[in-house]
C-alpha cells in the first residue's frame, strides 16, 4: 500500500523504537538495582511486563482494536517497569500484577488508551496501590551487606509467590523501611538529620544502595536527553526546584530537614525527572508548560516528603500535576509565526 | 557579510539533488499531443479563445485572463485545436478540468508580434515603459509565480500602499530532489538577473536580495557572475539548507528579519517575493515577447537518466517520463517533491506552469509508512513547525472536527510544508487532517456567506413588497377617486393571470408564426433540415403549453 | 436574631434592585434567540417547514412553536447546531424527509414564455426577466429552494444538482491506515 498523501518520505523513528529506547535507559539503573539489592527486582519486572501485555492485548480486544498493531508500541511494558520499579522488589506477586493491571486497564484503556489518557499510568497503579496495601508496600529489600540475614534468589522467589520464608527468618530480618521513610519517622521522634544519617543504612549522598540506583536512572535519563527523546525542560525544572525548595529548608534549619542532594538521590526523584513526568501523553506539550509542570511537581514532592503523611511524594505530585496539564497547555501557547512581537 | 535570521524548527531530509544535476537542462522533442488547462494559476480559469478545429501558432493565446485575479494561456506550439473539454489534471481531486487538445503540426510556426491581432509587444525598454503596460504584457503572455505557488505575476506587482524596501528572488529549492531552478540559475543566470531587474523596476523596489541555499555551490557562483557582469546592485545571499526554507515567509524572514504578519502579505511589510524561474519568464515576456510556453522540469526518482528538461506546457507526463527512462519497478508518479507532492492518478496528466519536477516512485524509494498510531504528544511536530504552531493540538481538533478551535490555534497559519507529518513517530497524515480542516471552514465560511446574502436579499423583496403595496393602494385611492366608474376587476384574480397566459401563448404562437428569421436565403440543404426539426420541436412545445394550460384551466 | 433577619432582608433589597435596574438598563430590543436561530438556518427561504420562510421558522422554534427538525436544506449538521444552541436533544428528520443535493434552478429557455410567475416566487430575486421576455436564473443568487418549479405553467424549470468541481471540491477526511494493519 502506497501512501496516498505527502510527504512521501519519513523519518524511520516509531512510537515502538522511541518507547524501546526509553526501557533501554532504564537498564543502567535496573543493573545498579541488581547488585545493591539482589535479582528480586528482576522478578517484580517480569511480572510487571506480564501482566502489562496480558492486560494491554485483552483491553485492545475488548475495544476491537488491532492487538497485533498495538501490542508492538512497547508503551504497556514501559509502564509495567516504571511501576515495578516503584514498588517494593519483594513484594507478593499479586501487588505488581493488581497495580499493572490497573493501570494499564483503568487508567489507560478506559481513557481512550494509548494517547488518551490523562494520568500516568504507572503512577495511578502505585497511587492504587499505596493507598490500599500499604503494609505490603513499607517491605524494601535490605541492600548487600547491612542486614543480618540475606534471602537467597530462590528464597525471594518463595516469598514472592507463597509467602513462605525460611524458617527463623521474619520478613523484618530481611527488609527494612526506606531512607526517606527512615528519615521521616525519626525526625518525629526528635533526632537531628544529623544523628540519623549516622545510621548504617545511609550512604554518602542518600540510601546506600538507593544512591546508587538513582544515580544509574539519571545515566539513562542523560542518554534519553543526547538522544533528543525528551528535552531538558522537565528533569532541569523538576531537579533545579526540588534542589531549591530543600536548599531553602536546608539552609534554615540543618537539623531538622535533609540536604538537597539527599533529596535528588532518594526515592523516586530520578526516575521521576527523566522516566515519569517526562510521559509525553500525560505531560504538557509546551517547553514553558513543561517549566512551570516540572517546578510545580518538584515543589510538591517536596512538600510531601517533609511535610505530608507519605514518605515519598513522586506519584502524588506527578498526578496532581496531570490534572494542570489541559490549563497549564492552554495558558502557554507560544506565539505564532507572524503573530508575535518582533524578534531581533 | 550580510546578518542572516533563522525561523524556528525546519528538518534536512535527504536531498537527493545530485542525480538530476549530472547534465544540463535538455529541450524535450515534440509531443505528439498537448492537454493545455485553462486554469494553470491561482484564480479564475481562463476563458477559451478558440474552438475545435482552429489552427493555432505557436504562442497564440488560446485562454484570455477572466476576471482580476487571472492569467493568459496560450499554444505551446502551432497545430490544431482538436477539442475543448473536461481533462484529467494534476489536482488531489483528481477531477477534471477544462482544457484545450493541441495537435502539433512539428512546424513550431510562431505568431508574429507586429500583427494587431496578438496583444503581445516584443523588445520592450522597460525603463522607459509605463509599468502599467509592461503589467498588462505579463499578464497577457501567462507570467505566474513558478515556485509552485502560480500566483499571477502582474497582481503581485501592482502598487500597494507600502514602498517596496526589498525584492527577494527565491532560489533556495529546498525540497528534496527539485533541482530545475538550480539548473536554471546555472545556465541561465543572467537572463534571471536581467528579469529581476524588470520586477525591480515596476515595483520601484530599493535592494534586491537572490536567496539561495548554501548546497548549491555552482548556481551561486553563476548568479554571482552574472550581478557582476550587469553591475546592478545585487546580492546574491547564501542560505543554510533547511527545509522548509524556501518557503516565502521563512525565505523573507531568514533574509531579512522580518516576519509577514499572520493574514498579511509580504508587500505589507515592504518585501516583494518571486521564484527565479519568474523572473527568467518575466525577463523572456517583456524582452522577446514570448509568452510561457514552457518551464524547466526536473525528471528524477527511480529512472535511469535523471535530468532537468525544458518541457512544452500540455505536455503529458508519460512524454517525460519516457525521456528519463523510468525503471520497469515504478508504479507512480508524483508531480513535486515528495514532501508536498502530489500523487498523479495517470501518466496522461499533463505538466503544468506549476510543475517543477516529476518523481518516478516505488515501494522501493518511497517505502509506505507503518500504519498510524495514536499521537503520544512527543511535540516532535511543534519542534520541526517553521509557523510556530502545535501541530499535535491542531490535529486533535480536525480528528474531532471542532473547527472553531482549530482556527483559534492558528490553523490557517500552516504552511502544509508536511515537516510534521515527516517526523511524526506515530506516522499520522497530519497534513492531510489541516487540509481537511481548512477546506471544510473554507466551506462553511462560503454557505455561511451566501445564506447571509441570501437573507438580505429576502429581507429586501420583502421590504420591497410592502413598498410596492404602499404605492399601489395609494395609486388606488387616487384612482377611485378619480372616476369612480372603473370596471369591476375581474372576480379570481388567479382567474385573470391565467387568460393573460393564454394570451401571451396565443401571441408567442403568432409571432413564431409571423416572423421570418432575416438570413434564410441561400440555405444548405442540411441546415433547411435543421430549421425543420427546430420548427417541429417549437410546435410540439406549443401543443404541450397549450394543453397544460387548458388542463389546469380545468 | 433580629439583626441576621435585617442583614438578609437588606441583602434581598439590594440585590433585587440591581436586578430590577439591570433589567431595565441592559434591556435587549427584539428577540436575540430569534436572530441566533435565524443566522443558523440556510436561508434558502424555501417554506419546506411549513413557515413563509427562514425568519418566520426561527421565530416559531424561539417561541416553542416548532420543531427544530424541520429544515431539510439545513441538514443535520444544522439540527446539530440548532440543538446545541437551545440545549435540546439532537432529532432526526421525521419520516419522508428526502435531503437533496445542493441544486440550483434552470430555466429552459426554449420553453420559456415569459410569464413572469416564476420571479414572482422568487425569494431571493434570483430570476431575471420581464414580462414576455425569456427569464434566466441568475445561479450565483439562487438558493435552489425549488418554489419557482411548480408555478411555472410550461415546466420549464428543472433542478440541477451543483456537482463536485475543482472549485467547491473539498479535501476528504483522511483515512487512518489502522485498518490496514489487521
Amino acid at each position: 500500500m502506497s501512501a496516498l498523501f505527502s510527504p512521501f518520505i519519513s523519518k524511520p523513528d516509531t512510537v515502538s523504537r522511541i518507547m524501546l529506547r526509553v526501557l533501554l535507559a532504564l537498564l543502567p539503573g535496573i543493573a545498579l538495582y541488581v547488585w545493591h539489592f539482589g535479582p528480586a527486582i528482576l522478578v517484580s519486572i517480569a511480572l510487571a511486563s506480564l501482566t502489562a501485555l496480558g492486560t494491554e492485548a485483552l483491553m485492545l480486544k475488548l475495544r476491537n482494536r488491532p492487538v497485533m498493531h498495538f501490542i508492538g508500541d512497547n508503551s504497556a511494558l514501559l509502564t509495567g517497569w516504571l511501576l515495578a520499579l516503584s514498588i517494593p522488589p519483594l513484594a507478593p506477586w499479586w501487588l505488581v500484577v493488581v497495580g499493572t493491571a490497573f493501570a494499564i486497564a483503568i487508567a489507560k484503556h478506559l481513557y481512550g488508551g494509548l494517547g488518551n489518557n490523562p494520568f500516568n499510568p504507572a503512577m495511578i497503579g502505585y497511587a492504587v496501590l499505596i493507598i490500599s496495601f500499604p503494609a505490603q508496600m513499607t517491605h524494601w529489600l535490605t541492600p548487600h551487606g547491612l542486614g543480618p540475614i540475606e534471602l537467597g534468589f530462590l528464597e525471594q522467589l518463595k516469598y514472592i509467590f507463597l509467602g513462605a520464608l525460611p524458617p527463623n527468618v521474619t520478613l523484618d530480618a530481611v527488609t527494612m523501611a526506606t531512607p526517606l521513610d527512615t528519615l521521616k519517622t525519626r525526625l518525629h521522634l526528635d533526632e537531628s538529620v544529623g544523628q540519623i544519617f549516622e545510621m548504617p543504612i545511609y550512604g554518602r549522598l542518600a540510601g546506600q544502595g538507593s544512591e546508587m540506583v538513582s544515580l544509574g536512572f539519571l545515566l539513562g535519563g542523560l542518554y534519553l536527553l543526547a538522544a533528543r527523546i525528551i528535552t531538558w525542560h522537565i528533569p532541569a525544572a523538576f531537579l533545579g526546584t526540588l534542589f531549591t525548595a530543600a536548599g531553602i529548608f536546608h539552609l534554615a534549619d540543618p537539623t531538622h530537614y535533609a540536604a538537597p542532594l539527599f533529596h535528588w538521590f532518594s526515592g523516586a526523584a530520578m526516575l521521576g525527572a527523566f522516566f515519569i513526568l517526562t510521559d509525553p501523553v500525560t505531560g504538557p506539550t509546551t517547553n514553558k508548560g513543561k517549566l512551570i509542570f516540572a517546578a510545580g511537581a518538584g515543589l510538591l514532592t517536596y512538600l510531601i516528603r517533609a511535610f505530608g503523611s507519605f514518605p515519598d511524594g513522586m506519584a502524588f505530585a506527578t498526578l496532581l500535576m496531570n490534572i494542570c496539564v489541559p490549563l497549564i497547555v492552554l495558558y502557554t501557547q507560544p506565539p505564532v509565526f507572524g503573530k508575535k512581537e518582533k524578534r531581533p | 557579510m550580510r546578518t542572516l535570521y533563522q525561523f524556528n524548527g525546519g528538518i534536512h531530509p535527504p536531498e537527493n539533488k545530485e542525480p538530476s544535476t549530472q547534465s544540463g537542462i535538455a529541450r524535450a522533442p515534440l509531443p505528439s499531443k498537448l492537454v493545455i488547462p485553462f486554469r494553470q494559476h491561482a484564480g479564475a480559469a481562463a476563458k477559451p479563445m478558440v474552438r475545435a478545429g482552429d489552427r493555432v501558432l505557436k504562442g497564440q493565446l488560446i485562454g484570455m485572463p477572466d476576471g482580476f485575479i487571472s492569467s493568459a494561456v496560450h499554444a505551446s506550439t502551432s497545430g490544431t485545436i482538436a477539442a475543448i473539454g473536461a481533462q484529467p489534471i494534476a489536482h488531489p481531486s483528481g477531477l477534471p478540468d477544462l482544457c484545450a487538445t493541441l495537435i502539433p503540426d512539428g512546424r513550431e510556426e510562431w505568431i508574429t508580434h507586429a500583427a494587431p491581432s496578438t496583444s503581445l509587444r516584443t523588445g520592450f525598454d522597460y525603463r522607459n515603459s509605463d509599468p502599467a503596460e509592461l503589467r498588462q504584457q505579463l499578464r497577457m503572455s501567462g507570467v505566474v509565480g513558478l515556485g509552485g505557488a502560480v500566483f499571477p505575476g502582474d497582481i503581485k506587482l501592482r502598487p500597494g500602499n507600502r514602498k517596496i524596501d526589498t525584492l527577494i528572488l527565491n532560489g533556495a529549492e529546498c525540497e528534496p530532489y527539485i533541482t530545475c531552478d538550480d539548473m536554471l540559475m546555472r545556465e541561465r543566470a543572467t537572463e534571471i538577473v536581467q528579469g529581476a531587474a524588470m520586477l525591480r523596476f515596476m515595483l520601484e523596489a530599493g535592494e534586491v536580495l537572490i536567496g539561495i541555499e548554501d548546497n548549491k555551490p555552482q548556481a551561486i557562483a553563476a548568479m554571482r557572475q552574472a550581478v557582476t557582469e550587469s553591475g546592478l546592485p545585487f546580492e546574491v545571499v547564501v542560505v543554510p539548507t533547511i527545509y522548509p526554507g524556501g518557503s516565502a515567509k521563512q525565505l523573507i524572514r531568514v533574509l531579512t528579519g522580518l516576519e509577514v504578519p499572520s493574514g498579511k502579505l509580504p508587500t505589507d511589510i515592504g518585501v516583494q517575493c518571486f521564484n527565479v524561474a519568474t523572473a527568467y519568464s518575466a525577463y523572456r515576456a517583456l524582452a522577446h515577447g514570448e509568452p510561457v510556453l514552457s518551464r524547466i522540469i526536473t525528471i528524477t526518482g527511480n529512472v535511469r537518466r535523471a535530468q532537468n528538461f525544458e518541457v512544452l506546457l500540455g505536455t503529458p507526463v508519460r512524454d517525460l517520463a519516457a525521456l528519463g527512462e523510468a525503471l520497469p519497478d515504478t508504479d507512480r508518479y508524483l508531480m513535486g517533491g515528495p514532501m508536498m507532492g502530489l500523487p498523479l492518478a495517470s501518466t496522461d496528466i499533463p505538466l503544468v506552469k506549476a510543475s517543477n519536477c516529476i518523481i518516478a516512485a516505488s515501494d522501493k524509494l518511497f517505502p509506505p509508512a507503518p500504519p498510524a498510531l495514536p499521537c503520544i504528544r512527543c511535540m516532535r511536530c511543534a519542534e520541526v513547525c517553521p509557523a510556530d504552531l502545535q501541530p499535535m493540538d491542531l490535529f486533535w481538533f480536525s480528528q474531532s472536527k471542532e473547527f472553531d478551535k482549530a482556527q483559534r490555534f492558528s490553523l490557517f497559519d500552516c504552511i502544509e510544508c508536511g515537516a510534521c507529518s515527516y517526523v511524526c513517530p506515530s506516522h499520522i497524515p497530519l497534513v492531510q487532517y489541516f487540509q481537511f480542516a481548512k477546506s471544510e471552514i473554507r466551506a462553511r465560511e462560503q454557505d455561511q456567506q451566501a445564506a447571509d446574502h441570501a437573507r438580505e436579499r429576502h429581507e429586501f423583496r420583502e421590504y420591497r413588497f410592502e413598498r410596492e403595496k404602499q404605492e399601489k393602494a395609494e395609486k388606488l385611492a387616487a384612482r377611485e377617486q378619480a372616476a369612480k366608474q372603473a370596471p369591476a376587476p375581474s372576480a379570481n384574480p388567479a382567474d385573470a393571470m391565467q387568460q393573460k397566459i393564454q394570451a401571451a401563448i396565443a401571441r408567442a404562437r403568432e409571432q413564431a408564426a409571423a416572423s421570418q428569421p432575416k438570413n434564410t436565403e441561400n440555405l444548405t440543404a442540411q441546415q433547411r433540415a435543421e430549421i425543420a426539426e427546430i420548427e417541429a420541436r417549437r410546435a410540439h412545445i406549443h401543443e404541450l403549453a397549450k394543453s397544460a394550460g387548458e388542463h389546469k384551466k380545468e | 436574631m433580629l439583626s441576621a433577619l435585617l442583614v438578609m432582608a437588606g441583602i434581598a433589597i439590594v440585590l433585587g434592585g440591581v436586578l430590577g435596574f439591570s433589567a431595565v438598563k441592559f434591556r435587549v430590543e427584539g428577540n436575540p434567540l430569534a436572530d441566533k436561530i435565524d443566522a443558523i438556518l440556510p436561508q434558502t427561504q424555501c417554506g419546506q417547514c411549513g413557515y413563509p420562510g427562514c425568519r418566520p421558522y426561527a421565530e416559531a422554534i424561539a417561541a416553542g412553536e416548532a420543531d427544530i427538525n424541520r429544515c431539510p436544506p439545513g441538514g443535520e449538521e444544522g439540527i446539530h447546531k440548532l440543538a446545541d444552541l437551545l440545549g435540546v436533544e439532537f432529532k432526526p428528520f421525521g419520516g419522508g424527509t428526502v435531503l437533496k443535493p445542493k441544486s440550483v434552478a434552470f430555466i429552459d429557455e426554449n420553453l420559456c414564455i415569459g410569464c413572469t410567475l416564476c420571479f414572482q416566487a422568487c425569494p431571493v430575486d434570483a430570476i431575471a426577466g420581464a414580462a414576455k421576455q425569456m427569464h434566466t436564473i441568475i445561479a450565483s443568487e439562487c438558493t435552489g429552494c425549488e418554489l419557482c418549479v411548480a408555478p411555472c405553467p410550461v415546466d420549464c424549470i428543472s433542478m440541477k444538482p451543483i456537482g463536485e468541481n475543482i472549485a467547491n471540491w473539498k479535501w476528504k477526511y483522511p483515512v487512518y491506515t489502522l485498518a490496514q494493519a489487521k
